[in-house]
Protein backbone atom coordinates (compact mmCIF):
# COMPACT_ATOMS: atom_id res chain seq x y z
CA UNK A 1 0.00 0.00 0.00
CA UNK A 2 1.17 3.37 -0.71
CA UNK A 3 2.32 5.40 1.86
CA UNK A 4 3.74 9.12 2.03
CA UNK A 5 5.88 11.23 4.18
CA UNK A 6 5.36 14.69 4.75
CA UNK A 7 9.32 15.70 5.52
CA UNK A 8 10.24 17.21 1.98
CA UNK A 9 8.75 14.45 -0.04
CA UNK A 10 9.45 15.13 -4.12
CA UNK A 11 6.38 15.81 -6.29
CA UNK A 12 5.26 12.37 -6.81
CA UNK A 13 5.02 12.90 -10.66
CA UNK A 14 5.33 9.10 -11.19
CA UNK A 15 5.63 5.50 -10.72
CA UNK A 16 9.27 5.69 -10.21
CA UNK A 17 9.31 8.39 -7.50
CA UNK A 18 6.10 6.94 -5.67
CA UNK A 19 8.08 3.55 -5.76
CA UNK A 20 11.21 4.89 -4.44
CA UNK A 21 9.35 7.48 -1.96
CA UNK A 22 7.70 4.29 -0.81
CA UNK A 23 11.08 2.36 -0.41
CA UNK A 24 12.45 4.66 1.37
CA UNK A 25 9.35 5.12 4.06
CA UNK A 26 9.95 1.17 4.53
CA UNK A 27 13.68 1.54 5.10
CA UNK A 28 13.07 4.41 7.61
CA UNK A 29 10.52 2.23 9.58
CA UNK A 30 12.65 -0.35 10.03
CA UNK A 31 15.46 1.44 10.93
CA UNK A 32 14.70 4.53 12.76
CA UNK A 33 13.56 1.78 15.91
CA UNK A 34 16.99 0.10 15.92
CA UNK A 35 18.57 3.41 15.99
CA UNK A 36 16.62 4.84 18.56
CA UNK A 37 17.38 1.26 20.67
CA UNK A 38 21.30 1.91 19.85
CA UNK A 39 21.41 5.72 20.80
CA UNK A 40 19.33 4.86 23.98
CA UNK A 41 22.23 2.17 24.83
CA UNK A 42 24.50 4.47 25.15
CA UNK A 43 23.42 8.01 26.03
CA UNK A 44 20.70 6.48 28.64
CA UNK A 45 18.37 9.07 28.29
CA UNK A 46 15.11 9.46 26.66
CA UNK A 47 15.25 12.87 25.43
CA UNK A 48 18.98 13.18 24.06
CA UNK A 49 17.95 9.77 22.54
CA UNK A 50 15.22 11.55 20.62
CA UNK A 51 17.20 14.91 19.39
CA UNK A 52 19.94 12.48 17.96
CA UNK A 53 17.48 10.22 15.92
CA UNK A 54 16.11 12.98 14.55
CA UNK A 55 19.09 14.84 13.76
CA UNK A 56 20.62 11.48 12.02
CA UNK A 57 16.84 10.51 10.34
CA UNK A 58 16.71 14.37 9.13
CA UNK A 59 19.39 13.98 7.42
CA UNK A 60 18.73 10.98 5.93
CA UNK A 61 15.99 12.54 4.56
CA UNK A 62 17.92 15.51 2.97
CA UNK A 63 20.03 12.99 1.37
CA UNK A 64 19.13 9.68 0.37
CA UNK A 65 16.47 11.14 -2.40
CA UNK A 66 18.85 12.60 -4.04
CA UNK A 67 22.11 10.22 -3.43
CA UNK A 68 20.14 7.17 -2.91
CA UNK A 69 19.75 4.71 -0.15
CA UNK A 70 23.48 3.31 0.88
CA UNK A 71 23.66 0.00 1.01
CA UNK A 72 23.73 -0.73 4.58
CA UNK A 73 21.37 2.33 5.83
CA UNK A 74 21.52 1.86 9.79
CA UNK A 75 25.18 1.54 9.61
CA UNK A 76 24.64 5.15 7.54
CA UNK A 77 22.33 6.62 10.57
CA UNK A 78 24.64 5.02 13.14
CA UNK A 79 27.50 6.83 12.09
CA UNK A 80 25.77 10.45 11.52
CA UNK A 81 23.74 9.89 15.09
CA UNK A 82 26.85 8.44 16.58
CA UNK A 83 28.95 11.69 15.41
CA UNK A 84 25.88 13.98 16.93
CA UNK A 85 25.66 12.45 20.07
CA UNK A 86 29.95 13.14 20.72
CA UNK A 87 28.67 16.53 20.26
CA UNK A 88 26.23 16.64 22.73
CA UNK A 89 28.04 14.78 25.42
CA UNK A 90 30.74 17.31 25.03
CA UNK A 91 28.46 19.84 25.78
CA UNK A 92 26.73 18.51 28.73
CA UNK A 93 29.21 17.13 31.67
CA UNK A 94 26.79 15.08 33.48
CA UNK A 95 27.57 12.76 30.61
CA UNK A 96 30.99 12.91 30.13
CA UNK A 97 31.47 9.45 30.60
CA UNK A 98 29.67 8.73 27.93
CA UNK A 99 32.64 10.22 25.54
CA UNK A 100 34.98 7.14 25.92
CA UNK A 101 31.96 4.77 24.81
CA UNK A 102 30.70 7.23 22.01
CA UNK A 103 34.37 7.28 19.90
CA UNK A 104 35.02 3.96 19.80
CA UNK A 105 33.38 2.32 16.97
CA UNK A 106 30.27 0.95 18.66
CA UNK A 107 28.09 -2.14 17.07
CA UNK A 108 25.30 -1.32 16.26
CA UNK A 109 22.06 -2.31 18.85
CA UNK A 110 21.32 -6.35 18.06
CA UNK A 111 17.79 -6.46 18.10
CA UNK A 112 16.39 -7.05 22.02
CA UNK A 113 17.97 -3.88 22.46
CA UNK A 114 14.62 -2.60 20.17
CA UNK A 115 12.47 -5.09 22.78
CA UNK A 116 13.91 -2.57 25.24
CA UNK A 117 12.66 -0.10 23.63
CA UNK A 118 8.79 -1.44 22.85
CA UNK A 119 8.69 -2.35 27.15
CA UNK A 120 9.78 1.62 27.81
CA UNK A 121 7.47 2.82 26.02
CA UNK A 122 4.73 0.53 26.78
CA UNK A 123 5.27 0.44 30.46
CA UNK A 124 2.19 0.85 32.38
CA UNK A 125 3.75 4.10 34.35
CA UNK A 126 2.83 5.60 31.69
CA UNK A 127 -0.91 6.91 30.02
CA UNK A 128 -2.25 4.94 27.23
CA UNK A 129 -2.70 7.57 25.02
CA UNK A 130 1.54 8.17 25.51
CA UNK A 131 1.88 5.09 25.45
CA UNK A 132 0.75 4.40 21.99
CA UNK A 133 2.17 8.14 21.22
CA UNK A 134 5.57 7.14 22.30
CA UNK A 135 5.63 3.38 20.21
CA UNK A 136 4.94 4.73 17.11
CA UNK A 137 7.42 7.48 17.47
CA UNK A 138 10.07 5.87 19.03
CA UNK A 139 9.49 2.30 17.94
CA UNK A 140 8.08 2.88 14.46
CA UNK A 141 9.72 6.01 13.39
CA UNK A 142 6.51 7.87 12.83
CA UNK A 143 6.71 11.90 12.72
CA UNK A 144 4.92 13.78 15.00
CA UNK A 145 2.91 15.14 12.31
CA UNK A 146 1.77 11.68 11.32
CA UNK A 147 0.94 10.87 14.80
CA UNK A 148 -1.15 13.83 14.85
CA UNK A 149 -2.74 12.98 11.75
CA UNK A 150 -3.58 9.22 12.90
CA UNK A 151 -5.38 10.81 16.08
CA UNK A 152 -7.01 13.44 14.45
CA UNK A 153 -5.46 16.09 17.01
CA UNK A 154 -2.94 18.91 16.65
CA UNK A 155 0.47 18.30 16.19
CA UNK A 156 0.83 20.44 19.24
CA UNK A 157 -0.85 18.08 21.49
CA UNK A 158 1.29 15.44 20.39
CA UNK A 159 4.54 17.02 21.09
CA UNK A 160 3.26 17.97 24.22
CA UNK A 161 2.13 13.94 24.91
CA UNK A 162 5.27 13.08 23.48
CA UNK A 163 7.90 15.34 25.85
CA UNK A 164 5.99 14.57 29.06
CA UNK A 165 6.08 10.68 28.67
CA UNK A 166 9.78 10.93 27.90
CA UNK A 167 10.16 13.25 31.29
CA UNK A 168 8.51 10.99 33.28
CA UNK A 169 10.80 8.00 32.03
CA UNK A 170 13.67 10.20 33.06
CA UNK A 171 12.39 11.42 36.50
CA UNK A 172 10.03 8.40 37.39
CA UNK A 173 13.22 5.85 36.72
CA UNK A 174 11.05 3.87 34.15
CA UNK A 175 13.65 1.53 33.35
CA UNK A 176 14.94 0.89 29.68
CA UNK A 177 15.69 -2.84 29.52
CA UNK A 178 13.26 -6.24 29.45
CA UNK A 179 11.64 -7.01 32.39
CA UNK A 180 12.28 -9.76 34.88
CA UNK A 181 10.88 -13.14 33.69
CA UNK A 182 8.00 -13.12 36.55
CA UNK A 183 6.88 -9.93 35.47
CA UNK A 184 7.19 -10.56 31.63
CA UNK A 185 3.71 -12.29 31.37
CA UNK A 186 1.98 -9.13 32.23
CA UNK A 187 4.54 -7.06 30.74
CA UNK A 188 4.08 -8.59 27.35
CA UNK A 189 0.12 -8.23 27.79
CA UNK A 190 0.75 -4.58 28.23
CA UNK A 191 2.45 -4.64 25.20
CA UNK A 192 0.30 -6.58 23.27
CA UNK A 193 -2.35 -4.03 24.33
CA UNK A 194 -1.17 -1.27 23.14
CA UNK A 195 -0.64 -2.51 19.67
CA UNK A 196 -3.89 -3.81 19.99
CA UNK A 197 -5.78 -0.86 20.51
CA UNK A 198 -3.11 1.39 17.77
CA UNK A 199 -5.01 -1.60 15.87
CA UNK A 200 -8.19 -0.72 16.82
CA UNK A 201 -8.01 2.91 16.70
CA UNK A 202 -6.93 2.90 12.94
CA UNK A 203 -9.90 0.33 12.47
CA UNK A 204 -12.79 1.83 13.91
CA UNK A 205 -11.96 5.65 12.08
CA UNK A 206 -11.46 3.64 8.73
CA UNK A 207 -13.60 3.79 6.10
CA UNK A 208 -12.94 6.75 3.68
CA UNK A 209 -13.88 9.55 5.67
CA UNK A 210 -10.71 10.86 6.24
CA UNK A 211 -8.47 9.65 3.99
CA UNK A 212 -5.41 12.15 4.71
CA UNK A 213 -5.78 10.12 7.85
CA UNK A 214 -2.52 7.73 8.50
CA UNK A 215 -3.66 4.34 8.84
CA UNK A 216 -2.89 2.87 12.00
CA UNK A 217 -3.86 -0.27 11.08
CA UNK A 218 -0.79 -0.86 8.42
CA UNK A 219 1.37 -0.01 11.86
CA UNK A 220 -0.19 -2.23 14.15
CA UNK A 221 0.80 -4.90 11.34
CA UNK A 222 4.02 -3.81 11.43
CA UNK A 223 4.61 -3.83 15.01
CA UNK A 224 3.15 -6.84 15.82
CA UNK A 225 5.33 -8.90 13.20
CA UNK A 226 8.47 -6.95 14.52
CA UNK A 227 7.65 -8.55 17.78
CA UNK A 228 6.73 -11.79 16.56
CA UNK A 229 10.14 -11.97 14.66
CA UNK A 230 11.77 -11.32 18.12
CA UNK A 231 9.90 -13.30 20.23
CA UNK A 232 9.29 -16.04 18.00
CA UNK A 233 8.48 -18.67 20.87
CA UNK A 234 5.50 -16.03 22.36
CA UNK A 235 2.05 -17.39 21.18
CA UNK A 236 -0.02 -14.53 22.28
CA UNK A 237 2.36 -12.53 19.95
CA UNK A 238 1.91 -14.94 17.22
CA UNK A 239 -2.10 -14.83 18.15
CA UNK A 240 -2.28 -11.11 17.76
CA UNK A 241 -0.17 -10.75 14.51
CA UNK A 242 -2.69 -13.37 13.22
CA UNK A 243 -5.80 -11.35 14.15
CA UNK A 244 -4.55 -8.30 12.72
CA UNK A 245 -3.86 -9.66 9.14
CA UNK A 246 -7.60 -11.55 9.45
CA UNK A 247 -9.37 -8.61 9.90
CA UNK A 248 -7.20 -6.68 7.13
CA UNK A 249 -7.52 -9.29 5.03
CA UNK A 250 -11.37 -8.53 4.97
CA UNK A 251 -10.53 -5.02 5.18
CA UNK A 252 -11.56 -4.86 0.95
CA UNK A 253 -14.99 -6.08 1.60
CA UNK A 254 -15.75 -3.74 4.82
CA UNK A 255 -17.20 -0.79 3.06
CA UNK A 256 -19.37 0.04 -0.09
CA UNK A 257 -19.13 2.41 -2.94
CA UNK A 258 -20.72 5.04 -0.69
CA UNK A 259 -18.73 4.56 2.47
CA UNK A 260 -21.08 2.94 4.07
CA UNK A 261 -20.28 -0.07 6.40
CA UNK A 262 -21.32 -3.73 4.92
CA UNK A 263 -22.42 -6.35 7.56
CA UNK A 264 -19.78 -9.28 7.90
CA UNK A 265 -22.61 -11.54 6.64
CA UNK A 266 -23.37 -8.99 3.83
CA UNK A 267 -19.52 -8.70 2.53
CA UNK A 268 -18.64 -10.34 -1.06
CA UNK A 269 -16.30 -12.93 -0.16
CA UNK A 270 -14.36 -12.51 -3.41
CA UNK A 271 -13.12 -9.64 -2.22
CA UNK A 272 -11.29 -10.34 1.03
CA UNK A 273 -7.55 -11.48 0.53
CA UNK A 274 -7.66 -15.47 0.67
CA UNK A 275 -4.04 -15.98 0.29
CA UNK A 276 -3.48 -13.60 3.98
CA UNK A 277 -6.44 -15.52 5.54
CA UNK A 278 -4.41 -19.02 4.68
CA UNK A 279 -1.56 -17.41 6.05
CA UNK A 280 -2.93 -16.06 9.08
CA UNK A 281 -4.58 -19.58 9.73
CA UNK A 282 -1.20 -21.26 9.32
CA UNK A 283 0.57 -18.84 12.01
CA UNK A 284 -2.32 -19.60 14.40
CA UNK A 285 -1.51 -23.36 14.02
CA UNK A 286 2.08 -22.65 14.67
CA UNK A 287 0.91 -20.66 17.82
CA UNK A 288 -1.34 -23.35 19.00
CA UNK A 289 1.83 -26.05 19.22
CA UNK A 290 3.36 -23.64 21.87
CA UNK A 291 -0.05 -25.34 23.87
CA UNK A 292 -0.41 -21.81 25.62
CA UNK A 293 -3.36 -20.59 24.30
CA UNK A 294 -4.82 -16.77 25.24
CA UNK A 295 -6.98 -14.46 24.55
CA UNK A 296 -5.71 -12.87 21.52
CA UNK A 297 -4.87 -16.17 19.90
CA UNK A 298 -8.73 -17.05 20.89
CA UNK A 299 -10.17 -14.07 19.11
CA UNK A 300 -7.76 -14.36 15.82
CA UNK A 301 -8.88 -18.46 15.74
CA UNK A 302 -12.86 -16.81 16.26
CA UNK A 303 -12.10 -14.69 13.29
CA UNK A 304 -10.44 -17.46 10.83
CA UNK A 305 -13.66 -19.52 11.23
CA UNK A 306 -15.15 -16.85 9.96
CA UNK A 307 -13.06 -15.55 7.37
CA UNK A 308 -12.28 -19.64 6.11
CA UNK A 309 -16.43 -19.98 5.85
CA UNK A 310 -17.32 -20.17 2.17
CA UNK A 311 -20.54 -18.29 3.19
CA UNK A 312 -22.58 -17.37 6.02
CA UNK A 313 -25.24 -19.64 6.39
CA UNK A 314 -22.00 -22.25 5.80
CA UNK A 315 -19.81 -20.69 9.06
CA UNK A 316 -18.64 -22.87 11.88
CA UNK A 317 -21.26 -21.34 14.65
CA UNK A 318 -20.88 -24.10 17.30
CA UNK A 319 -16.91 -23.95 16.92
CA UNK A 320 -17.28 -20.40 17.36
CA UNK A 321 -19.37 -20.61 20.71
CA UNK A 322 -17.11 -23.10 21.72
CA UNK A 323 -14.30 -20.64 21.18
CA UNK A 324 -16.06 -18.25 23.08
CA UNK A 325 -16.44 -20.44 26.11
CA UNK A 326 -12.85 -20.58 25.85
CA UNK A 327 -12.66 -16.84 25.74
CA UNK A 328 -14.60 -16.47 28.30
CA UNK A 329 -11.88 -17.70 31.08
CA UNK A 330 -9.66 -15.52 29.69
CA UNK A 331 -11.38 -12.50 29.49
CA UNK A 332 -14.82 -12.90 31.01
CA UNK A 333 -16.26 -9.19 30.03
CA UNK A 334 -19.75 -8.48 28.70
CA UNK A 335 -18.90 -7.82 25.94
CA UNK A 336 -17.59 -11.39 24.98
CA UNK A 337 -20.31 -12.68 26.80
CA UNK A 338 -22.65 -10.75 23.99
CA UNK A 339 -20.78 -11.89 21.03
CA UNK A 340 -21.18 -15.48 22.17
CA UNK A 341 -24.50 -14.98 22.42
CA UNK A 342 -24.59 -13.74 18.86
CA UNK A 343 -22.97 -17.09 18.27
CA UNK A 344 -25.35 -19.04 19.91
CA UNK A 345 -28.28 -17.44 18.06
CA UNK A 346 -27.15 -19.67 15.31
CA UNK A 347 -26.76 -22.36 17.21
CA UNK A 348 -29.84 -22.64 18.80
CA UNK A 349 -32.14 -19.89 17.77
CA UNK A 350 -32.70 -16.29 18.82
CA UNK A 351 -34.94 -16.94 22.01
CA UNK A 352 -31.62 -18.96 23.82
CA UNK A 353 -29.61 -15.80 22.38
CA UNK A 354 -32.40 -13.39 23.70
CA UNK A 355 -32.34 -15.07 27.04
CA UNK A 356 -28.49 -14.80 27.44
CA UNK A 357 -28.38 -11.46 27.10
CA UNK A 358 -30.65 -10.93 29.58
CA UNK A 359 -28.04 -11.07 32.39
CA UNK A 360 -25.68 -8.61 30.32
CA UNK A 361 -28.03 -5.56 30.82
CA UNK A 362 -26.46 -3.98 33.89
CA UNK A 363 -22.93 -3.85 32.24
CA UNK A 364 -24.35 -2.94 28.92
CA UNK A 365 -27.08 -0.63 29.39
CA UNK A 366 -24.88 2.19 27.72
CA UNK A 367 -23.05 0.03 24.62
CA UNK A 368 -24.74 0.62 21.41
CA UNK A 369 -24.33 -3.04 20.02
CA UNK A 370 -26.02 -4.34 22.89
CA UNK A 371 -29.19 -2.96 21.77
CA UNK A 372 -28.42 -3.30 18.21
CA UNK A 373 -28.15 -7.32 18.98
CA UNK A 374 -31.00 -7.46 20.77
CA UNK A 375 -32.93 -5.59 17.98
CA UNK A 376 -31.84 -8.21 15.63
CA UNK A 377 -32.90 -10.91 17.91
CA UNK A 378 -36.37 -9.54 18.65
CA UNK A 379 -36.86 -8.92 14.84
CA UNK A 380 -35.92 -12.62 13.65
CA UNK A 381 -38.56 -13.31 16.90
CA UNK A 382 -40.94 -11.13 15.31
CA UNK A 383 -41.31 -8.70 18.18
CA UNK A 384 -40.72 -5.74 15.76
CA UNK A 385 -42.02 -2.88 18.07
CA UNK A 386 -39.67 -3.75 20.63
CA UNK A 387 -36.87 -4.19 18.16
CA UNK A 388 -37.57 -0.48 16.57
CA UNK A 389 -37.10 0.23 20.38
CA UNK A 390 -34.18 -1.16 20.78
CA UNK A 391 -32.66 0.21 17.40
CA UNK A 392 -33.49 3.74 18.44
CA UNK A 393 -31.57 2.95 21.99
CA UNK A 394 -28.52 1.81 19.77
CA UNK A 395 -29.02 4.68 17.91
CA UNK A 396 -28.91 7.26 20.41
CA UNK A 397 -25.80 5.71 21.67
CA UNK A 398 -23.40 5.90 19.06
CA UNK A 399 -21.38 8.65 16.98
CA UNK A 400 -20.28 7.03 14.99
CA UNK A 401 -21.05 7.93 11.26
CA UNK A 402 -20.76 4.44 9.63
CA UNK A 403 -22.87 2.25 12.43
CA UNK A 404 -25.33 5.64 12.48
CA UNK A 405 -26.17 5.15 9.15
CA UNK A 406 -26.68 1.09 9.21
CA UNK A 407 -28.92 1.47 12.21
CA UNK A 408 -30.87 4.69 10.20
CA UNK A 409 -31.35 2.38 7.30
CA UNK A 410 -32.90 -0.56 10.02
CA UNK A 411 -35.37 2.27 11.53
CA UNK A 412 -36.40 3.90 7.91
CA UNK B 1 16.97 6.26 43.00
CA UNK B 2 15.42 7.26 45.84
CA UNK B 3 11.09 7.32 46.06
CA UNK B 4 8.70 7.97 48.60
CA UNK B 5 5.58 5.54 48.59
CA UNK B 6 2.77 7.41 50.16
CA UNK B 7 0.08 5.24 52.04
CA UNK B 8 -3.28 6.77 50.47
CA UNK B 9 -7.05 5.33 51.13
CA UNK B 10 -10.27 6.45 50.59
CA UNK B 11 -13.16 6.85 53.01
CA UNK B 12 -14.28 3.03 52.38
CA UNK B 13 -10.60 2.17 52.79
CA UNK B 14 -10.64 3.79 55.95
CA UNK B 15 -14.16 1.53 56.85
CA UNK B 16 -13.17 -1.41 55.83
CA UNK B 17 -10.32 -1.18 58.11
CA UNK B 18 -12.87 -0.42 60.88
CA UNK B 19 -14.79 -3.05 60.38
CA UNK B 20 -11.92 -5.61 60.98
CA UNK B 21 -12.02 -7.80 63.76
CA UNK B 22 -9.65 -7.75 66.74
CA UNK B 23 -7.84 -11.03 65.20
CA UNK B 24 -7.86 -9.55 61.27
CA UNK B 25 -5.91 -6.57 62.85
CA UNK B 26 -4.02 -8.98 64.85
CA UNK B 27 -2.65 -10.63 61.16
CA UNK B 28 -3.20 -7.12 58.82
CA UNK B 29 -0.36 -5.35 61.49
CA UNK B 30 1.99 -8.89 61.39
CA UNK B 31 2.05 -8.48 57.91
CA UNK B 32 2.69 -5.16 57.38
CA UNK B 33 5.48 -5.71 59.78
CA UNK B 34 6.55 -8.82 57.79
CA UNK B 35 6.37 -6.46 54.39
CA UNK B 36 8.93 -3.53 56.46
CA UNK B 37 11.34 -6.65 57.37
CA UNK B 38 11.09 -8.38 53.89
CA UNK B 39 12.27 -5.08 52.64
CA UNK B 40 14.51 -3.54 55.50
CA UNK B 41 17.79 -3.18 53.76
CA UNK B 42 15.58 -0.58 51.11
CA UNK B 43 13.35 1.35 53.55
CA UNK B 44 15.35 4.61 54.95
CA UNK B 45 12.51 7.00 56.66
CA UNK B 46 9.36 5.75 57.60
CA UNK B 47 5.87 7.58 59.33
CA UNK B 48 2.40 6.48 60.24
CA UNK B 49 0.16 9.97 60.11
CA UNK B 50 -2.58 11.05 62.62
CA UNK B 51 -5.57 10.93 60.96
CA UNK B 52 -6.87 14.08 58.79
CA UNK B 53 -9.04 15.79 61.32
CA UNK B 54 -5.52 16.30 63.59
CA UNK B 55 -4.82 17.93 60.54
CA UNK B 56 -3.62 21.90 60.85
CA UNK B 57 -2.81 23.85 57.33
CA UNK B 58 -0.39 27.48 57.21
CA UNK B 59 -1.57 28.61 53.77
CA UNK B 60 0.69 31.78 52.81
CA UNK B 61 -1.23 33.98 49.86
CA UNK B 62 -0.37 36.26 47.10
CA UNK B 63 0.55 38.94 49.68
CA UNK B 64 0.38 39.25 53.90
CA UNK B 65 1.11 36.88 56.14
CA UNK B 66 0.12 32.95 56.01
CA UNK B 67 -3.69 31.80 57.23
CA UNK B 68 -3.71 28.75 59.70
CA UNK B 69 -6.67 26.64 58.90
CA UNK B 70 -8.33 23.64 60.45
CA UNK B 71 -8.09 20.85 58.21
CA UNK B 72 -5.70 18.80 55.94
CA UNK B 73 -4.28 19.94 52.33
CA UNK B 74 -5.78 17.11 50.07
CA UNK B 75 -9.73 17.73 50.82
CA UNK B 76 -12.14 15.03 50.13
CA UNK B 77 -12.60 11.52 50.86
CA UNK B 78 -8.79 10.69 49.99
CA UNK B 79 -5.99 10.83 52.72
CA UNK B 80 -2.10 9.67 53.13
CA UNK B 81 -2.08 7.33 56.54
CA UNK B 82 1.65 7.16 56.18
CA UNK B 83 5.40 6.96 53.71
CA UNK B 84 8.10 4.83 53.48
CA UNK B 85 11.25 6.45 51.89
CA UNK B 86 12.82 3.57 49.70
CA UNK B 87 16.03 3.29 47.63
CA UNK B 88 15.72 1.11 44.69
CA UNK B 89 17.20 0.82 41.14
CA UNK B 90 14.20 1.92 38.74
CA UNK B 91 10.65 2.25 39.45
CA UNK B 92 10.12 -1.20 38.06
CA UNK B 93 11.84 -2.04 41.70
CA UNK B 94 9.52 0.64 43.12
CA UNK B 95 6.40 -1.09 42.04
CA UNK B 96 7.21 -4.50 43.25
CA UNK B 97 8.13 -3.30 46.60
CA UNK B 98 4.75 -1.19 46.41
CA UNK B 99 3.01 -4.54 44.84
CA UNK B 100 3.07 -6.78 48.11
CA UNK B 101 1.88 -3.80 50.64
CA UNK B 102 -0.32 -5.25 52.50
CA UNK B 103 -2.21 -2.83 54.60
CA UNK B 104 -4.43 -2.28 51.31
CA UNK B 105 -5.85 1.52 50.03
CA UNK B 106 -3.33 2.93 47.05
CA UNK B 107 0.30 3.46 47.24
CA UNK B 108 1.59 6.56 45.58
CA UNK B 109 4.60 6.58 44.20
CA UNK B 110 6.83 9.40 44.05
CA UNK B 111 9.88 9.56 43.07
CA UNK B 112 12.48 12.13 45.13
CA UNK B 113 14.21 14.97 43.19
CA UNK B 114 18.46 14.31 43.62
CA UNK B 115 21.19 16.21 42.44
CA UNK B 116 22.43 14.36 39.07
Amino acid sequence: MARTRDCGDPPASDGAIAAARDALAAVFREESGRLAASVMRILGDFDLAEEVVQDALLAAWRQWPAEGIPDRPGAWLWTVARRRAIDLVRRDRRLADRAAVLAFPVEQADEDDRLMLVFTCCHPALSPEARIALTLRTVAGLTTAEIASAFVVSEAAIVQRLTRARRKIATAGIPYRIPADDELGDRLSGVLAVIYLMFNEGYLSSGGRHPQRRDLTEDAEWMAGMLAHLMPAEPEVLGLLALIRLHRARVPARFDGSGSLVLLKDQDRSRWDHAAITAAADLLVKAAQLRRPGPYQLQAAIVACHAEAPSWPETDWMQITLLYDALITHLPSPVTRLHRAIALSHVLGPQAALEATDPLEPALDRYHLYHATRAELLRQLGRTAEARRADQRALGLTANPAERSLLEQRLA
Amino acid sequence: MKYLLLFCGSAEDAAAFEALTQEELRTRYAQVGAWFGEHNAKIGATGQLQGPQTATCVRFGPDGPPVVTDGPYLEGKEGIGGYAEIDVADLDEALRVARTWPGRGTVEIRPLLTER
